[in-house]
């Protein structure tokens, strides 16, 4: 049978930590017994003290095997402490729903512990129970943060509603934040977004400012939408846009 | 030349500041938890506060490639309302365990009440507790007696003086400090604290042992380039540079590296995911893309234009 997301952490986290190997385990078991919220405070604190902060050291077969694990699923870019804290979460047992467990490390985290908790989105239960916090989120004004929800991450891609989509992608645009590594992109484009984007360009160029190249990447499939087209046409007529950028 | 400011409240300035500090050559700073200025009223507050010192202004300062570190502790002020320092109380155990957190503080006095006296012996357990360094707050009001006292009540508690770093001391205050093997902090701060010629003067006397200078900017008429118009004057009055180096760098580094979460790679050599998140310091990994830094004032004084 393939490794479920938390037992492929806990190898990866295990076999890059060395002699603290012997640590994590003892902590993992204690916590999978565990319903007291101290421990898992004292183990999310001390993960990168005893771990360090190395990116987790991956190779391509391990992408496969998170893939399989979990579609969309990309680890690349996460720390050894990062994981090691997202597992811990998972293996707790607890006495309280998960999501109030997780407001409750949410709002009192430090900033690498806030991306490290985001990032394990996709791997947590109960997602829907989860949808205020991901709007806390992405409403951060640390851009880590909201990139650790937005890229290379499936939850947004399986469990967005479409304004909540719309609004994360128009966010990415206006904080400068890359499209190209947002799971779905292409696949949750909709009419409402492109239009959305469409005016949006038209403030840009009002106000002088230049537009991403990623900019046209949800437009691009409803760029024949009556609703739309008479305005990209006018852009091209103006010397804004190019048929070529709209492919 | 690197400077640290061990002790600056950035919540409170601006992005002018941070671009001014970080061309004056401020790598890093350290902001202590303290009161904002008026009393908050509600745990949440506090707890929200402690929250963002961990966190958003983490990130503020890693845009201008300074890193930012923090104390955390119920200060002086605020634990004479003792419905908010019981509350605060509860929650401070769970932030003295974040990442950059490299001391309890500050600590200690103001007006020297039985619930100050309570909290501060509390939070001294609290740091004895996790091994972490203490950064004491020395009243503006009787001084010299509340300083004594401050290291009193340390050494009743059992702690050593090599972990707590005694801050605003002056001409009074600074031999016993350095005497009873205390790290002694002078803050530079016009008006009500210590001046920087006054300080080069002190240097002069003592020498660099021991001796931290920080800036203690905040939200009052203070100056958060204190740190390094200190080491500018301070060569310049012949001061030799291994003495600047230590005050305004070294040492800081030395006594709040004690926690174990303060070290010069932070800032020579990040980590490969801090590069990419928090800490724009270094461009390689962030496809070349400009640092933040920009001439001090400029954005104020000499830019007409906003884009």
């Amino acid at each position: 049978m393939a490794d479920t997301p938390d037992q492929l952490l806990e190898r990866w986290v295990i076999g890059q930590s060395g002699d603290t190997g012997p640590w994590v385990r003892d902590q993992l078991v204690l916590l999978s017994q565990s319903t007291k919220e101290r421990d898992l405070h004292k183990f999310l604190g001390l993960a990168p003290r005893r771990l360090g902060k190395a990116d987790l050291d991956l190779s391509a077969k391990d992408l496969t095997d998170a893939d399989s694990a979990l579609p969309g699923w990309r680890p690349d870019g996460w720390s050894i402490d990062g994981a090691a804290r997202v597992l811990g979460l998972l293996r707790f047992k607890g006495a309280r729903p998960f999501a109030e467990i997780f407001k409750d490390l949410r709002r009192t985290s430090d900033a690498a512990e806030m991306i490290a908790l985001y990032r394990g989105l996709p791997l947590y239960p109960e997602p829907e129970a989860l949808d205020f916090e991901v709007g806390e989120g992405l409403r951060s004004n640390l851009k880590p943060v909201f990139e650790a929800i937005a890229h290379r991450n499936p939850f947004p891609r399986d469990v967005f509603d479409q304004h909540r989509w719309n609004h994360m992608i128009l966010k990415a645009l206006f904080i400068e934040v890359a499209l190209a590594p947002i799971t779905g992109l292409k696949q949750r484009a909709n009419p409402e977004l492109a239009r959305i984007l469409v005016d949006f360009a038209k403030e840009r160029w009002a106000a002088g400012r230049p537009l991403a190249p990623e900019h046209w990447i949800s437009v691009a499939p409803f760029r024949d939408d009556p609703a739309i087209r008479p305005e990209l046409d006018q852009a091209i007529a103006d010397g804004h846009l190019t048929e070529g950028a709209l492919t | 030349m690197m400077l640290i400011d061990p002790h600056a409240h950035m919540v409170s300035r601006t992005t002018d500041d941070y671009a001014a500090m970080a061309a004056s050559g401020v790598v890093a700073v350290i902001e202590p938890a303290f009161w904002l200025g008026q009393p908050r009223t509600f745990v949440g507050t506090y707890v929200d506060y402690l929250s963002s010192i961990v966190g958003f202004e983490r990130f503020r300062a890693g845009q201008f490639g300074i890193r930012h570190y923090c104390t955390v502790g119920l200060n002086s002020k605020e634990a004479n309302n003792e419905e908010l320092a019981e509350g605060v109380m509860e929650w401070l155990p769970r932030f003295a365990l974040k990442e950059g957190v490299v001391a309890i503080g500050e600590i200690g006095y103001d007006e020297q009440t039985p619930l100050e006296d309570k909290y501060f012996r509390l939070q001294l357990e609290l740091a004895k507790e996790l091994n972490l360094p203490v950064m004491i707050h020395t009243p503006h009001r009787d001084k010299k007696r509340g300083t004594t006292r401050s290291m009193d009540v340390c050494e009743e508690h059992g702690i050593d003086p090599s972990m707590v770093i005694i801050d605003h001391n002056n001409e009074e205050t600074a031999a016993e400090t350095l005497q009873r093997g205390y790290w002694a902090g002078f803050t530079i701060y016009p008006s009500t604290k210590m001046g920087n010629e006054r300080m080069v003067e002190l240097l002069k006397q003592y020498g660099s042992e021991r001796i931290i200078v920080d800036s203690a900017c905040d939200w009052g008429i203070s100056d958060c380039l204190g740190v390094a118009k200190t080491a500018t004057l301070a060569l310049e009055r012949g001061i030799p540079q291994e003495v600047v180096h230590r005050v305004c760098y070294q040492n800081a580094l030395d006594a709040y590296g004690q926690s174990g979460q303060m070290n010069e790679e932070d800032w020579l050599n990040p980590s490969a995911i801090d590069q990419r998140t928090l800490f724009e310091g270094n461009t390689i990994l962030r496809g070349g893309r400009e640092p933040h830094i920009e001439v001090p004032g400029e954005r104020r004084a000499g830019q007409l234009i906003i884009e």
